[in-house]
């Protein structure tokens, strides 16, 4: 660990690179926890994401036309508005009409925190996506599939379940990897509201330190490692669920 | 090629370097006068320091000084707002040729800025927060959400001495409406700017301003770091140098409503008999 830090004590006095992540403890728990945030913030959003996905794809082809609209209504709003303005919108003004829950001295405490907000905001911008590309994979579902699946006895639930949905996801993985990738990619606007994820610690870094062509640097390289994990896992999860003779063949 | 001849290129190469540098450092001043235009970096959300007026023209105290500097080098201004963590870039990158933005001089901006002497201006640390959070001391800060403006020079060492958990906005908006909504406890800022907020805007009745303030830091105009040393910088320490003596800065702070400040009254007793 000394000689680690020597290292960056070097790199700075010798050439100008000023690494502070790399030799002052406080920067580097920052950083981590920064990293750690952004990590939390995009695992929770991507299987929150998903899950609005799928249902939102389910109900798209409900019978009921008040619930088709609604989630007609839901994709405009979430896809035709810019996530920094939903981040805004949530927190600024929706937080600010929502009741508080009692906190000390008398003064409330708000019901949902930045982190939530930012939850909840990129989750759904991101699930109003995930809905049109499981839509476009279930009606890349031959027909026949499914009255195969009806004439079978099988509820339209079951069908969608068992039949519709597994096929569906196999057709639609490679358009959600893309959709994932930009919603890792989309956390960094949390910054606006205060989340400290990586953008924000690195940026509270670079304006105590002053080295922002450095810092610049380590954010950028973060993220790559960061996507390239999730793109691998993707191609792996594509891999596992091939079926032979379908899809990709 | 013979030595001599390479000995006299070398020379003539040398003679070229040393006029060049010595161009580049002369040049900002004559630039400015010969682009007719000063462009200086301001704040545009700190009243009254530099503030949107009700026609959308950035005014305050800092605009008045600006404007003063072009004056003296007989050109016009253009103002560009600037907020904390972008200001000394766009010096570093000629975008602006001045900073009056309410900005600490320290040690490490030192090594990037051309911070002119003397300093204009002083503010310190302090926090606005509703008086029903009854905080009495610093110490009662810890573990608690503070509101924060992201590149504030004070950000890392009231986390570290009084460990707040910071929540950091971009901009003094988001985090007043932050302090507002009640997802802090406090905003933690410069007491100049609570202050006049206190003194001057209704909003803040059930607000104060409850603790010592802390840290007082010198605020300085900052000019590009290599002309620190030339006449560009030696104008604007005139310049600087003249506002304290002449009073003008004294006067300027009771214009625009801000509670007396004994810097200024310090600085205006020493630069007098001068």
């Amino acid at each position: 660990m000394e000689s680690f830090e020597r290292f960056f004590r070097w790199l700075d006095d010798a050439h100008g690179v000023n690494l502070t992540i790399g030799y002052d403890d406080y920067d580097r728990a920052r950083f981590v926890d920064g990293l750690l945030t952004t990590l939390e913030l995009s695992a929770i959003c991507i299987l929150l994401s998903l899950a609005i996905g799928v249902l939102g794809a389910w109900v798209q082809g409900a019978r009921s036309r008040v619930l088709r609209g609604l989630v007609g209504g839901y994709i405009a709003f979430f896809r035709n508005t810019p996530p920094l303005i939903q981040l805004y919108f949530f927190y600024f003004a929706i937080g600010a009409i929502l009741p508080q829950l009692p906190g000390d001295g008398g003064l409330g405490r708000p019901l949902v925190s930045n982190f939530g907000w930012a939850v909840i905001s990129l989750s759904f911008f991101a699930g109003a996506f995930n809905v049109e590309i499981f839509r476009a994979g279930i009606e890349a579902v031959p027909r026949t599939t499914v009255e195969a699946a009806e004439s079978l006895g099988y509820s339209r639930l079951q069908t969608y379940l068992h039949v519709v949905l597994p096929l569906a996801l196999r057709i639609s993985l490679p358009a959600l990897g893309n959709n994932l990738v930009n919603l890792v990619k989309t956390t960094t606007l949390a910054y606006a509201i205060a989340v400290p994820e990586l953008l924000y610690v690195c940026a509270q870094i670079w304006s105590d330190e002053l080295n922002v062509r450095e810092m610049m640097n380590v954010v950028l390289v973060t993220y790559v490692a960061i996507v390239a994990v999730l793109v691998w896992l993707m191609q792996r999860w594509e891999r596992t669920l091939r079926v032979p003779g379908f899809g990709q063949g | 090629m013979s030595t001599h001849a390479f000995r006299a290129a070398l020379t003539a190469l040398a003679t070229l370097l040393v006029a060049s540098a010595m161009a580049h450092a002369e040049s900002a001043l004559d630039r400015i006068k010969e682009r007719g235009k000063l462009v200086v970096g301001v704040k545009q959300d700190y009243r009254p320091w530099g503030f949107l007026d009700e026609n959308g023209n950035i005014v305050g105290l800092e605009i008045d000084l600006a404007k003063d500097v072009a004056e003296r080098l007989g050109v016009d201004i253009e103002l560009v707002p600037v907020v904390a963590s972008n200001r000394m870039e766009f010096l570093e990158q000629g975008k602006i040729d001045l900073i009056i933005a309410t900005m600490g001089d320290t040690e490490k901006r030192r090594e990037v800025v051309g911070m002119i002497e003397p300093a204009y201006y002083a503010g310190g640390t302090n926090l606005l927060a509703p008086k029903a959070a009854e905080l009495s001391s610093w110490e009662d800060l810890e573990g608690k959400d503070v509101c924060a403006i992201q590149g504030a020079y004070y950000n890392k060492r009231v986390s570290q001495e009084y460990q707040p958990n910071l929540v950091a906005f971009a901009g003094i908006p988001e985090a007043t409406a932050a302090l507002q909504n009640g997802n802090c406890v406090a905003f933690l800022y410069d007491n100049t700017w609570i202050e006049s907020q206190l003194a001057g805007d209704p909003q803040w009745a059930d607000y104060e301003m409850p603790l010592e303030t802390e840290d007082p830091q010198a605020w300085a105009v900052a000019v590009p770091l290599d002309q620190l040393e030339g006449p560009y910088g030696d104008f604007m320490r005139e310049t600087v140098t003249d506002w304290h003596r002449s009073g003008q800065l004294i006067e300027l702070n009771r214009e625009w409503g801000i509670q007396d400040n004994p810097f200024l009254e310090e600085m205006h007793e020493k630069h007098k008999s001068s």
